[in-house]
């Protein structure tokens, strides 16, 4: 991956002068290149990498494994794209393996969820079984350890 | 007891490092951030813990040969071929050691009489001059300049010779400075060199940190293995460092002698850590390349940060430490280092630390994370705002 997109992704909030020092460039080549990596559709957003415990939280999220039946033509794509016109759907992905669509959902509650399951994805033509893990917890998100990095061991001076 | 006459004379003339009461003035401070440190900030990689752990479980831990595992002997060997293209022979030509350090010690005190002088480019690490006393001889420092982006150059190398030298200590990269040598470079050296009967002891323990132009180690030049005590070792390259893990090289009738001396006090350096350092040679290069382009981004950021605020640095290409003056403060380097962590609590190290060469300057460690980096120089910025900095840039 180029310099850019990996420090992006680590921490999408450096300057364009910040990205620029990092990466031996001027800001504006910096800006340049975010522009048309954004314009070619490389870049697709920026969002914020949240501990959910610290803050007031209600929400629910489930990670949910669809076996489907491809459709004749389109394969997947079709019963993906219906999927994932729905707000409680945060990520659709096909998977190699058991099973064929990985989703993940939040709802308010538990039963939010299960109910959003089996009554609107598993009544979708070509769904042949579904399967609901709840998150319990989450401990590291995009290389983001989420309860911080463990304290520096290293003496603070040394030769 | 008056253990004054009790202790040795030499150890009670030797300096404690430098270094030691800026750490305990540090050490009581609250909300510090440091970059005073000159140990990698990754993590060992996986694959090196996951065969010293296997090795705890299948293996009796006893110990190996006085020179090493005859495996990681060879590795070691193929490493430097690949690396250096020069060949050693791992049956008698190589000997694994505690760290770099201990190779240091050894090469040291396998070389010189009393009364030999012993030529130490300054500014380097601390441990060289304290252990040429030890052995008898005498340091003579030969100080490199900022001008010259910390290299060592021939004239100044004459310039210190005489018929007593025994030994040139040739430490590139470079902690602090991070500067490096290139083939160009060294081939100055090593024509000075030729003519004499004096040795090398090349510290190399930051070969793999070098960004933009491969490291040369000198015996990669005419007639210079022959006189060459290698050094390098895991700590830096692998993340390794409290695996204490080194090795030297050196023709055939040197290393039988400073395996002598190995053997004597260390008997065989740590079995798991032999073990693990196999599998660092055999499969962990490409972790080594993850560590050296973060390493990179890291030193860019600094550079350009420091020339901007003032703090003028040359762009060192090795080591993972900036060297930027500071005499934009007109402070010298431990009041600027004490008034840093007071005022900022940003921990720096004093140049001076490094040799009298390294006053005006402060090494600034990159072993952090780009987060931490960023906020220190927000701070340090901020302290050179209130003492000075830019100032020199405007007159």
């Amino acid at each position: 991956m180029n310099e850019l997109l990996h420090l992006l992704k680590t921490d999408a909030r450096l300057t364009n002068q910040q990205l620029a020092d990092m990466l031996g460039k001027t800001p504006q080549e910096v800006a340049d290149e975010i522009h048309e990596l954004e314009k070619k559709g490389v870049i697709c957003g920026y969002t914020a990498i949240i501990n959910e415990d610290l803050i007031e939280k209600t929400d629910v999220e489930a990670l949910i494994e669809l076996k489907v039946t491809p459709k004749r033509d389109c394969g997947f794509d079709d019963i993906a794209k219906t999927i994932m016109m729905y707000d409680e759907v945060e990520s659709v992905s096909l998977m190699s393996g058991a099973y064929d669509l990985a989703l993940t959902v939040k709802g308010e509650s538990l039963k939010d969820v299960a109910m959003f399951v089996s009554q609107r994805l598993s009544g979708i033509e070509g769904v042949l079984s579904t399967a609901t893990h709840f998150v319990l917890k989450r401990y590291k998100e995009k290389g983001i350890l989420i309860e911080g990095e463990d304290p520096d061991e290293r003496s603070m001076v040394c030769p | 007891m008056n253990y004054e006459n009790r202790l040795s004379y030499c150890v009670q003339k030797m300096k404690p490092s430098g270094i030691r009461k800026f750490f305990d003035l540090a050490a009581t401070m609250e909300g510090v951030i440091s970059l005073g440190v000159g140990e990698p900030d990754f993590s060992t990689p996986w694959a090196i813990r996951k065969e010293a752990i296997d090795v705890l479980e299948r293996k009796k831990i006893v110990y190996t040969a006085n020179a090493g595992l005859a495996q990681l002997r060879e590795e070691v060997a193929k490493y430097l071929k690949k690396k250096i293209h020069v060949e050693y022979n791992p049956e008698d030509e190589i000997v694994i050691t505690v760290g770099g350090s201990e190779a240091i010690d050894v090469a040291v005190r396998g070389l010189v009489n009393p009364g030999d002088e012993v030529l130490i480019v300054e500014p380097c690490f601390v441990c060289y001059a304290p252990i040429v006393e030890m052995a008898g001889g005498i340091p003579v420092t030969i100080a490199t300049k900022q001008e010259n982006h910390f290299k060592l150059t021939a004239e100044e190398l004459k310039e210190k010779l005489t018929e007593k030298t025994k030994l040139l200590i040739l430490p590139f990269p470079n902690n602090p400075t991070g500067a490096i040598m290139t083939r160009e470079d060294l081939e100055k050296i090593a024509e000075v060199l030729r003519e004499t009967e004096v040795m090398i002891l090349s510290d190399e323990i930051y070969s793999e940190m070098t960004y933009g132009k491969k490291h040369c180690s000198i015996t990669e030049l005419d007639g210079m293995q022959e006189r060459t005590i290698l050094v390098n070792g895991f700590s830096k390259a692998f993340a390794m460092t409290g695996w204490r893990l080194g090795y030297l090289c050196a023709p055939e009738p040197v290393a039988k002698q400073l395996v002598k001396i190995h053997q004597y006090i260390i008997m065989s350096s740590p079995t798991v850590s032999q073990y693990a350092a196999i599998t660092a040679l055999q499969d962990c290069e490409k972790d080594v390349e993850r560590m050296v382009k973060e390493y990179n981004i890291r030193r860019r950021y600094l550079v350009e940060a420091f020339n901007r605020i003032g703090m003028t640095c040359f762009s060192p290409e090795g080591a993972f430490y900036v060297f930027p003056s500071i005499q934009c403060t007109g402070m010298t380097s431990e009041e600027f280092c004490e008034k840093l962590l007071e005022e900022e609590k940003v921990a720096v190290v004093p140049g001076n630390a490094f040799g009298e060469s390294g006053e005006g300057f402060v090494r600034v460690s990159y072993a952090y994370s780009l987060r931490h980096l960023m906020e220190a120089v927000s701070r340090i910025t901020r302290f050179l705002e209130k003492h000075g900095g830019r100032h020199e840039e405007t007159n």
